[in-house]
This record gives C-alpha cells, sequence and structure tokens, in this order.
C-alpha cells in the first residue's frame, strides 16, 4: 500500500493552493483563567455533579473511613486496588477481614478477563489531577493500575489531592508537560460516570462503562 | 444483518414519505430543538465567536500543512509502535482491515462509532469475508438491530421512539417490552459486555489525530470507545486523513467547541487518547494498534481553494441541528452517510454529483448551518458553488467535483443565454419586456414543481420603465403647472 501513501501524498503536495493564508492561533479564549484554588474546587465538584459525578470532601487522613463507609453503603461485596502504588499500600495496611475483600490487578488480562468483567464490584484509583473548567479527572493508566481498571467495575472511586486541581485542560497539558515529555500509551479525561442519551434523548448511566463515578477529594 | 442498499439518487420520493411521517417528524422535531437550547446553554459566558475564529484557524493551519503533518503523524505513531496503513478508496481501507483480521485469524470484531467505516460500508464488507462485525456505540447497536443506517451523525437512532426501540430489542435480543431505558440499555450492556470479552478485533474512529506527539483521540460519553480500543487484543483505528492536528494544544479549543456543539455538554465522559500499543509491562491493552489513514476523494476536495474549507468540518452535527431541512424530513431521506447541511457540501465529492444532484439544491440557504459551524465553514456559499458546479458547462473545466454540468438542460441553457444577452441590449430588453405585458395572457397557470405550491407569476401589463416614464411626463406636467 506504499503506491496509495505515494499518491495521496503528491495530491496534497501538488495541489496545494499557493499562498494558503493561516489565520494566527490565539488561544487566550481558553487560557486565561484567575479561579483561585478554593473557586477552582467549587467549580470542579459544581461541573462534575451535573453529569452525575459524586465527591466528596474528606481529610486526606480519613479517606479510607470515608471509602469503608461508602462501600458498605452501595453495598459493594470486593475492591480492585493497586497493590503497589502508595494509596494502594496504605489502604491494604489499614484493611481488616470484616470488610469487603481486597482485589489486586496483579497479572495480565488475559489470564483473567472474564473475572474482572463478571466479578469485580469496584475499584478505587488515583488519578494525575483534575480540570475545573469541564470538570474532569486526569488519568493515565499504568502497570500497577492498567486501563481496565477504571472502565470494567460498575463503580470507580478516584482519589484526587485538592491541591491538584488546574482551571482548564490547556493549563493542565502545559503544567505536566504532556507535548514535550511525551504521551503515555493512554491518556484520559474522566468527566462523571458513563452515559448514553441514544434513546429518545433520555440520560441512563452505566451503558458500558461505570455506573458510578465517586471522586474523594482528599484536603 | 445487512441494511438495504439506497438508491441516492431517489431524494424527492424519500423527502416526501418521510415528511408525510408524521413520527419521523415529531421524532427529529423534539431532539432538533431540545439540541438546539442545550447548545446554546452550554456556550453562555464564551466570547463564542472568537472561540469559533481559533477552530478554524487550529484547522485550517493542520490544512496548509496537510501532507507534512501525515507523514509527522506517521513516524510517530510508529516510532510508538503503531501501524500506519494509507487507503487511496473506501474499498482499499476495507480490503486492509480485512487482512489484518485475517491474519489474526479474527472472527469477531467489536467497533466504536466511526462515520468514516459508515462512509465505506466495512460491515457489509466484513461480514462478506466471513467476519462478525458488531457494532457497540447504543445507537449505533440499536440502529444495526434494525438493519438501517444511521439517521445522525452524533445521535444513530434519533429516528426512532422507545416504543420503537423497546418492539425491536424485544423482536431481536429477547428483552422484555419495556419503557424504562433504564432496563433497555442495561440489557444492551449485559449483552455487550459479553461480547466485548470475546471479540478479536476493536474498530474505532478517531476525533482527532495530533501529529506532534502521534495520539489518537476520541471523544466519547458511552465507554464503548474506551472498550473497543482497550479490551480486544488488537484496535484497528480508522480516520478520514482530513482529521489530523499539528499540536496537542490544538485540541483543546477544537474539544470545547465540539461537545458543546454537539450535544450541548461542557466536556464528553470520556476524552480517550491513545499512544501506544500495549508496553511490555503493562497488563491490559490491545498488543497491536493499527492507523488506516483514508482519502476517499479527500485529497481531491484539497485541491481547490474553496472547496477545501469542507475539510475543516469536526464532525459535531450541529449544521443538522440547526437546519430547517434536516429537521423537517430526517437523517434517511438524504440517502447519504452523512445527511444534513455537512452531507449536502461533502457528499457530491465522495458520489460524485451525478447521484447527489439534487442535495445541493435541498436546502433554504437561510444560512444557520453556517453561522452555527464550530469551525466556520461557509457551508451556504458551499452550497452555491455546488449548485453552480451542477450545471455549468465548459467555463469552470477542469472542475474538481466529479459530474459536473450534470443537471445542465439545454432549454434552460438557451432561456438562460437568451435572458443574458436580453440583459446586455438596452433594447432588446425594452422590447422582449413590453412583449411579455403583451402576451401575458399566455402565461400558463402551471409551471412544474414551481406551481405545485405557488401560483403562477403573471407578468404586469406595463413595465417599470413604461409605469417610470408615464410618472415623469405626469409630474413635469404638474411641475409645469405650479410654475405657471
Amino acid at each position: 500500500m506504499n503506491q496509495a501513501r505515494q499518491n495521496i501524498l503528491k495530491r496534497l503536495r501538488d495541489g496545494r493552493q499557493q499562498g494558503f493564508a493561516v489565520p494566527t492561533s490565539d488561544f487566550a479564549v481558553v487560557r486565561e483563567r484567575n479561579w483561585t484554588a478554593a473557586e477552582k474546587l467549587d467549580l470542579f465538584q459544581q461541573k462534575i455533579e451535573s453529569v452525575h459525578g459524586e465527591v466528596h470532601r474528606v481529610a486526606a487522613e480519613r479517606w479510607i473511613q470515608e471509602l469503608i463507609r461508602l462501600l458498605a453503603e452501595k453495598k459493594l461485596g470486593n475492591l480492585l486496588v493497586s497493590d503497589i502504588k502508595a494509596h494502594g499500600l496504605e489502604l491494604r495496611e489499614q484493611w481488616h477481614e470484616s470488610l469487603p475483600p481486597l482485589l489486586a490487578y496483579d497479572r495480565k488480562i488475559e489470564s483473567w478477563k472474564e473475572q474482572l468483567f463478571t466479578q469485580v464490584d469496584a475499584a478505587v484509583t488515583g488519578c494525575r489531577g483534575a480540570i475545573a473548567e469541564t470538570g474532569s479527572l486526569i488519568l493515565w493508566p499504568d502497570e500497577d493500575e492498567p486501563r481496565l481498571m477504571s472502565l470494567v467495575p460498575p463503580v470507580h472511586f478516584v482519589l484526587l489531592q485538592a491541591d491538584q486541581i488546574y482551571s482548564t485542560f490547556i493549563e493542565a497539558m502545559a503544567e505536566q508537560g504532556w507535548a514535550t515529555q511525551g504521551m503515555p500509551t493512554n491518556a484520559l479525561l474522566i468527566s462523571g460516570p458513563s452515559k448514553t442519551a441514544d434513546i429518545e434523548q433520555t440520560l441512563a448511566y452505566g451503558v458500558h462503562g461505570p455506573k458510578e463515578l465517586v471522586v474523594l477529594v482528599l484536603e | 444483518m445487512s441494511a438495504q442498499p439506497i438508491q441516492v439518487r431517489e431524494f424527492h420520493p424519500r423527502v416526501q414519505a418521510a415528511l408525510n411521517n408524521p413520527q419521523i417528524r415529531s421524532n427529529f422535531r423534539r431532539a432538533m430543538d431540545g439540541l438546539m437550547t442545550k447548545r446554546t446553554a452550554a456556550f453562555a459566558g464564551w466570547d463564542l465567536e472568537t472561540l469559533r475564529e481559533l477552530g478554524a484557524a487550529v484547522r485550517l493551519r493542520a490544512l496548509s500543512r496537510l501532507p507534512e503533518l501525515l507523514e509527522q503523524l506517521e513516524a510517530n505513531l510508529v516510532q510508538q509502535g503503531v501501524q500506519v496503513h494509507w487507503a487511496e478508496t473506501g474499498e482499499q481501507a476495507c480490503e486492509i482491515i480485512r487482512d489484518i483480521c485475517q491474519a489474526r485469524g479474527a472472527k469477531s470484531v467489536i467497533k466504536g462509532k466511526s462515520m468514516v467505516t459508515e462512509e465505506m460500508e466495512l460491515n457489509h464488507y466484513l461480514e462478506a469475508a466471513g467476519i462478525e462485525a458488531l457494532e457497540s456505540d447504543l445507537g449505533e447497536y440499536i440502529v444495526q438491530l434494525a438493519e438501517e443506517t444511521p439517521s445522525h451523525i452524533i445521535m444513530p437512532a434519533i429516528h426512532k421512539n422507545t416504543d420503537e426501540i423497546s418492539e425491536l430489542m424485544h423482536e431481536k435480543t429477547g428483552t422484555r417490552r419495556s419503557h424504562d431505558v433504564d432496563y433497555l440499555t442495561a440489557s444492551a450492556r449485559q449483552q455487550l459486555r459479553e461480547k466485548f470479552m470475546r471479540a478479536d478485533v476493536g474498530i474505532s474512529g478517531v476525533n482527532f489525530a495530533v501529529a506532534e506527539t502521534g495520539t489518537l483521540c476520541l471523544v466519547e460519553n458511552e465507554g464503548n470507545g474506551r472498550l473497543t480500543t482497550t479490551a480486544p487484543p488488537c484496535h484497528i483505528a480508522v480516520t478520514g486523513i482530513e482529521k489530523v492536528v499539528e499540536k496537542l494544544e490544538d485540541v483543546t479549543p477544537l474539544l470545547a467547541l465540539l461537545t458543546r456543539s454537539a450535544t450541548g455538554q461542557h466536556i464528553t465522559t470520556y476524552f480517550n487518547m491513545i499512544s501506544s500499543p500495549r508496553k511490555a509491562a503493562e497488563k491490559d491493552g490491545p498488543e497491536a494498534v493499527h492507523l488506516v489513514l483514508v482519502d476517499s476523494g479527500r485529497s481531491n476536495i484539497y485541491q481547490d481553494q474553496e472547496l477545501l474549507d469542507t475539510l475543516r468540518c469536526i464532525r459535531c452535527g450541529a449544521c443538522m441541528n440547526h437546519c430547517p431541512v434536516y429537521t423537517r424530513v430526517g437523517g434517511h431521506a438524504y440517502g447519504t452517510t452523512y445527511p444534513g447541511p455537512i452531507g449536502k457540501i461533502l457528499m457530491p465529492h465522495l458520489l460524485g454529483l451525478e447521484d447527489t444532484r439534487d442535495l445541493p439544491s435541498a436546502s433554504t440557504l437561510c444560512g444557520a448551518c453556517g453561522e452555527v459551524c464550530p469551525v466556520k465553514i461557509p457551508i451556504p456559499k458551499l452550497l452555491q458553488r455546488l449548485r453552480k458546479e451542477a450545471v455549468d458547462g465548459d467555463s469552470l473545466q477542469p472542475s474538481r467535483v466529479a459530474g459536473h454540468g450534470i443537471k445542465r438542460r439545454w432549454l434552460e441553457s438557451l432561456v438562460w443565454s437568451g435572458w443574458t444577452r436580453m440583459h446586455a441590449s438596452p433594447g432588446l430588453y425594452r422590447f422582449a419586456g413590453r412583449m411579455m405585458g403583451r402576451l401575458r395572457g399566455l402565461m400558463p397557470s402551471k409551471l412544474g414543481a414551481w406551481t405545485r405550491y405557488r401560483s403562477a407569476p403573471k407578468p404586469a401589463a406595463k413595465t417599470l420603465h413604461q409605469l417610470m416614464q408615464e410618472r415623469s411626463v405626469k409630474s413635469q406636467a404638474v411641475k409645469q403647472e405650479s410654475k405657471g
């Protein structure tokens, strides 16, 4: 199919208009925001709640108790959590037998796909911050918290540090150096639980991904 | 499971049928009214004009460097382990995808929403090759169950109401009849989860392809796009060559414009950015990722300074939602993959004017599409250009539009050349005008389509020239009198 490549590029090069006028791109309209940290947190919460996301603000040292309370309230039977990351280790250390069992994503998906798809009730992951303007969480899944972890279980808990909320997407990608340091296999913005309006524009949640997205904001 | 091939050219009978179908009319009317309101609300507080200007600038900049950016995108993706393929036609793209599937011994494919694969009728092609291709976007799934095609590029099943969908799912999948949308959605989730678990290959579209970092971006709400691109061992992304943007930051205004223009959302649930297949230590994700770059007429459009604006499109569907014609006839009446205003300016290039001759005229030129377009495509101007292309003789040759001149009729051409001559000669003009006035009684009362809904025009007894002349004679007489 190298011929196709050559033909397409040749047609584009040969046919390109001379003096293609390109206006300058002024990004100010998507960049300039002057929100304080408190405003950013409020806006993030308001935006993500408007699309059915759940937000709980907790003191940083109390997140595990809050998570335990939510697991009981939502009657969840088990929880998938990293066994390598700091928050996973902290959780595992404080866990006890009477609580729902903890699962680990400690092998390749091929060896437990069916179990992940049918038997995991909830997962908890960290994130790389959030975006206030759109109420979005930034996730870069990795080997400790793989891609399907935030997608397949019906409930997804996310831990967000309150001081890691950016105003806009463009600010987040610039501050974290996405374009300069190279992109990961998969980067995600997650803004609420999975939803659809494909049946007569009626909103329904959890069509393919999680039915519930619960953010624990650690203050 | 194969949709009936549609005869694109039979446009008018389909329009009549749609106009006489109260179900279609009320389904679309309600949906489009809602979408217009939501879009307006979503842009509240934004300097929308400046944002649209930025969106247009970003797309134009990408188009101005299209061949270089495609090469940069390819180089970055290949370096990151993604295999890149090029297809000049939809058929070539289908072949490439079939070959990838067959080389893997794949029997089942799960699909995320992709209009370009609709355009090349990939599902039929794969089925003919013995590969099951199942749509996983809920709307697309419904449309596939019904053996239909999407009637809207963002909301494929918008032409159906809950009753119809409940009946369809009952008949095809055995769910119980229900108006409970949560139940219907949960049933579809169950049916499709099984398929996601077992699928050999996932096929998705692409919303933006970033050359700078070699990143494929997908915008979606359901999570089926993420599942399609993550759960099967192989992911094939398919995109038109025009979807490339230069820099990573370029996606930010386009994303802000796309979701608000399409459905009035400030963002979709998922913005999924893929840059490589699974790395050695990673525990999930596809081992193989392919990108198929499809031309299919796009490089042809690119060569015309005016028409290339068509390639700015980010497929939000706002032009349809705001189109008085689309709202009344719905997407299927157009008979083309892309309906509505964008379809009217894009499909003539993909199919040729011979089959799409009526599309550029199916517009009131009210201008709503151009006003809401997030990347400022001058759709009305392009519609006029294509109308001209459809009837032009040799004056524009060589034309970039296939089927150029298809609607030209000798009688009509004769009338217009007579019209031109008459307007160039004052004497002839006056003579013709007077004759029209004298012979006005001979004007037929039936003038084809024109008089189906209007009365026939009747020339005035006297021309404007005559009236003005008489008036100036009179007023001079009055002046004379008052002086005297």
